[in-house]
C-alpha cells in the first residue's frame, strides 16, 4: 500500500538516505528543507528511484511563523499522513555559543523550538486521524550534557523529553512516536572529523529507522551499540562526571 | 585529516570538503582561484586510485554529490551526479535489466573517478574505455563556471577531461548509456594455459568473447613462465539461467560483503613463499584445461570487493600497483622480459592480471591502447622503486606506458616520453586556467 510520507529536513544526509529507501518502495513523498535547488535534485532522484509521487516545499524552518501555512500546503497535497520524519538541525560550534547568547538561542531555536513547533501542529493532526508514525531524529548527545557540546545536547534533550510526553499522550490514539538517537554519522556536517570505528554511514542509520518504524519502536539508538555506551554515560555519578573531559 | 590512495602510499595531511550540491563545488573552487595559489586542490571520489592522483592539500570529495538526475527507460541513457558509485548504479539498475557499459575490477568507484581515469574493463577489446560511452558531462572550471562538454561542445576540453585525472576541473555530472542484460549472471569459461605463448594465443583465438582476462602466475619461471588462467565471460540469457538450479532470481543485484580486513597484516605474512604458495594454489584451482560455470556478475567482475579493506593485507607501509601497456608488436618478447625480471626479483604479486586492449581513443591522457596490459601489486619496501625504475626502462623500450590512476612514483621524464600528447593536454589546462586551480601530488611530480 502506498503511504504518504512527510520528510522535514529532507536534504540532511540521514533523511536523504531514508527517503531513498521509501522511494524505492514506491511511496508518496513530501519533502521540506531550506535549500530549494538541492530539494529539487533530491526530488528528481526520488522519482527515478520509484517514488509514486514527490512534492516539495522550500522553507526556512527557523521561522516558526511559517509552520502553520507549511502544514496547510502539505495537507492540501496529502490530507492524511502516514509517516512524518523530522530530521533537520545544525551542529553548533560550542565555543561560538559560549561567546554569544544570540548564537546559543539561535541554535536552540533551530534544534529544539522549531521541532517542537512542528510537533505541536502535527500531533493534533495525528491524534485526529488515530494512526500513523511521528519519528524525530534527536541525538545521543541529548542523553547527558557535556562540556564539548551541551548547547546541542540540551536542545536535543528537550526534544526527547517532549517526545516522551507526546508518546504518552498519543498512546491511546494508536500513533507511534519514535525518538531516533544516532551516534556519530559520516555526513557532510561531520566531513572533516576523524572517523573511527564508532562512525556509521547514513544508509546504515536509514535502514535501522525503517525497521524501527515497522516494529513500532519507541526509542532507537543507532547503531545499536550506542544503547550500551549511553547506558554507561548516563549512570556515571555526577560528582565524577563533572570532572571528565568529555 | 590523513589521506592516501588505495595503495596507502603516500599518506598526506589534507583538508577535506564534501560538497553535496553543484553550487557548493563552484563556490569552493572559485574562492581558491581568487587568491594567488597557496594550496593545491584536487577532486576525489572513493579513493580507489592507488597512488597520489587524488591527493592534494585540499581534497574536494564528490562522494556526497550522488543523485540520479534522469533516466531514459527506452535507451538506457542515465544522467547522474559525479559522486554516484558504480555499486549504487548496479544495485539499482541490475534488477531493472541494465548493466554498466564498462566496469573496472571494483564497483567502489565514482562516475567522476571513472571518467577522470577513463577506466577500462574486461571488454576493452570490444567496447573500448568507459568515456567512449559518455555522451556528455558537466565540468566546473577553475573560475567556478560550469560548462557542458561532449564530442560537440568544447570537444578539446572533453578529450582532456576524459582520462585527465581531475586536472581540468571538477566533473559534476555525466550522461552515459547503460547496456541491456537479461540476467545478472555470467557464463564463464576458464582455460588453463601452460605458458605465455599459449596464453596469448588463447586470447587471440577468443577475441570475439565479450569479456576476457588472464590471471598469471607471476612467480612461475622457465618453461612455465606466463602460465595462466584465462577467463572469458558472456552475459547469460534467461534461458541459460532458468535451467540452472542455484540461480533463483535472474536479475538480483550483488550483496555487499561483510568480510573485512580489520587491521594491517604484519609484514612477515607476506613474503615470497606465501605469495608463491598462493599463486600455485590458485593456478591449481582449475583442474581441467577448460571448465565452465555460471556465476553471478559480482564475483566475476569484482572478486576483490568481497573483502573490504583488502589493501591492508600489504601491511602498514602500503603497496604499489604497477600497470603498463605495451604494443601488440612487442607482445611475447616484451612480456617475457618483464615477467622474467619479476620472477627473478622474487617479488611476488598476489595478483598479476593480463588483458588485451583493443584500439585506444583520442583522449589526451587516456591509458588504453592496442596491446597487452599487465597489472601487478608489489608490497612497499625500500628497494621497490629502484626495481620499478628498472621495469620502467623495459616498458619504455618497447614503446609502452604506465597507467596514471595506479601510479605513485614514475618520473616526469618517463611520463612525458610515454604520453606524447601531454603538451596538448597542458595547453588546454592553461586555456581554462586549470593549471592554477587543480593540482595533485601526481601532477606536480609529473611536471604538469
Ligand atoms: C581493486 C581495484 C581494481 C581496479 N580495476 C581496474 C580496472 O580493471 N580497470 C581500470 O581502469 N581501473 C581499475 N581500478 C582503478 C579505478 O577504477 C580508478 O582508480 C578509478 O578512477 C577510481 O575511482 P574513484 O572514484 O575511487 O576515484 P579517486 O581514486 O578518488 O580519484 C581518481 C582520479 O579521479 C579524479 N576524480 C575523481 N572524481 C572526480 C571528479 N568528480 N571530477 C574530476 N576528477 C575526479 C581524481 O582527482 C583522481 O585523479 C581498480 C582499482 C581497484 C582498487
Amino acid at each position: 500500500m502506498q503511504k504518504n510520507i512527510l520528510i522535514i529536513g529532507a536534504t540532511s544526509a540521514i533523511a536523504k538516505a531514508t527517503l531513498r529507501m521509501y522511494a524505492e518502495q514506491n511511496h508518496n513523498l513530501f519533502l521540506v528543507a531550506r535549500n530549494e535547488a538541492l530539494l529539487h535534485t533530491i526530488a528528481e532522484d526520488a522519482k527515478i528511484r520509484g517514488a509514486h509521487q514527490v512534492e516539495y516545499q522550500a522553507c526556512d524552518l527557523a521561522d516558526l511563523h511559517s509552520h502553520p501555512s507549511l502544514l496547510e500546503t502539505i495537507t492540501a497535497t496529502y490530507p492524511k499522513l502516514d509517516i512524518v520524519l523530522i530530521a533537520h538541525g545544525t551542529l553548533p560550534n560550542q565555543q561560538a555559543c559560549q561567546a554569544s547568547v544570540e548564537t546559543t538561542l539561535q541554535e536552540i531555536n533551530i534544534n529544539a523550538l522549531s521541532t517542537i513547533s512542528l510537533l505541536t501542529l502535527l500531533a493534533n493532526q495525528f491524534e485526529k486521524q488515530q494512526d500513523g508514525t511521528i519519528a524525530v531524529i534527536t541525538s545521543v548527545a541529548g542523553d547527558r550534557g557535556r562540556q564539548s557540546n551541551y548547547v546541542y545536547g540540551a536542545a536535543k534533550g528537550m526534544v526527547s523529553t517532549f517526545l516522551q510526553g507526546l508518546r504518552n499522550r498519543l498512546n491511546d490514539s494508536n500513533v507511534q512516536v519514535l525518538d531516533i538517537k544516532p551516534g556519530f554519522v559520516d555526513t557532510p556536517m561531520t566531513a572533516d572529523f576523524k572517523k573511527g570505528a564508532l562512525w556509521a554511514q547514513p544508509e546504515q542509520i536509514a535502514k535501522s529507522i525503517l525497521k524501527a518504524i515497522d516494529n513500532q519502536r519507541n526509542t532507537l539508538y543507532t547503531p545499536w551499540f550506542w544503547w550500551g555506551i549511553m547506558l554507561i554515560i548516563r549512570t556515571i555519578p555526577e560528582c565524577i562526571f563533572k570532572k571528565l573531559k568529555l | 585529516m590523513k589521506l592516501s590512495g588505495w595503495g596507502r602510499y603516500p599518506i598526506i595531511q589534507t583538508e577535506n570538503a564534501y560538497p553535496n550540491q553543484p553550487g557548493l563545488v563552484s563556490s569552493l573552487v572559485s574562492v581558491a582561484t581568487d587568491q594567488p595559489k597557496t594550496t593545491t586542490q584536487i577532486a576525489r571520489g572513493l579513493g580507489r586510485s592507488y597512488g597520489d592522483s587524488s591527493l592534494a592539500e585540499k581534497s574536494i570529495n564528490l562522494s556526497k554529490l550522488d543523485h540520479f538526475i534522469e533516466f531514459d527507460e527506452q535507451s538506457g541513457q542515465l544522467t547522474c551526479s559525479a559522486g554516484v558509485s558504480f555499486a549504487e548504479i548496479l544495485r539499482f539498475f541490475v534488477p531493472k535489466g541494465w548493466f554498466l557499459p564498462v566496469t573496472p575490477g571494483t564497483q567502489f568507484v565514482t562516475v567522476g573517478g571513472a571518467i577522470a581515469s577513463d577506466v577500462h574493463g574486461k571488454n576493452h577489446h570490444i567496447d573500448g574505455a568507459f568515456c567512449e560511452h559518455v555522451n556528455a558531462l558537466e565540468l566546473c572550471l577553475a573560475s567556478g563556471e560550469v560548462v557542458e562538454c561532449s564530442k560537440i561542445h568544447h570537444p578539446h576540453l572533453f578529450r582532456a577531461t576524459c582520462g585527465g585525472m581531475g586536472l581540468t576541473g571538477i566533473i559534476l555530472q555525466a550522461t552515459f548509456t547503460l547496456k541491456r542484460i537479461e540476467t545478472a549472471f555470467i557464463q564463464e569459461t576458464t582455460y588453463k594455459t601452460a605458458n605465455l605463448a599459449e596464453t596469448l594465443a588463447k586470447f587471440e583465438e577468443h577475441d570475439a568473447a565479450t569479456y576476457s582476462v588472464a590471471w598469471i602466475d607471476c612467480l612461475a619461471t622457465g618453461a612455465n613462465l606466463g602460465r595462466s588462467l584465462l577467463m572469458l565471460g558472456e552475459h547469460a540469457s534467461e534461458e541459460e539461467v532458468k535451467s540452472h538450479p542455484s540461480a533463483t532470481e535472474t536479475l538480483q543485484a550483488g550483496k555487499t560483503s561483510k568480510l573485512n580486513m580489520p587491521f594491517d597484516l604484519p609484514a612477515f605474512t607476506l613474503n615470497s613463499f606465501s605469495v608463491k604458495a598462493f599463486n600455485a594454489l590458485y593456478y591449481g584451482k582449475a583442474r581441467q584445461a577448460q571448465s565452465q560455470r555460471l556465476v553471478h556478475y559480482a564475483p566475476f567482475f569484482y572478486p576483490l570487493d568481497s573483502i573490504q579493506n583488502w589493501n591492508r593485507m600489504y601491511g602498514k607501509n602500503g603497496f604499489a600497483q604497477y600497470q603498463f601497456v605495451i604494443p601488440k608488436s612487442a607482445g611475447l618478447v616484451g612480456l617475457t622480459e618483464i615477467l622474467t625480471e619479476i620472477a627473478n626479483s622474487k617479488r611476488g604479486s598476489f595478483l598479476a592480471v593480463l588483458k588485451v586492449f583493443g584500439q585506444g581513443n583520442d583522449n589526451y591522457l587516456s591509458f588504453p591502447e592496442e596491446g597487452y596490459t599487465l597489472a601487478l601489486d608489489f608490497k612497499m619496501d625500500s628497494t621497490l622503486f629502484e626495481f620499478l625504475n628498472k621495469l620502467d626502462a623495459i616498458v619504455l623500450h618497447y614503446g609502452g606506458k604506465l597507467y596514471l590512476t595506479k601510479d605513485a612514483r614514475m618520473s616526469e621524464q618517463m611520463f612525458k616520453q610515454s604520453y606524447p600528447q601531454w603538451q596538448e593536454f597542458q595547453k588546454i589546462r592553461h586555456q581554462y586556467g586549470a593549471h592554477q586551480a587543480f593540482n595533485s601530488l601526481q601532477s606536480t611530480r609529473l611536471g604538469l
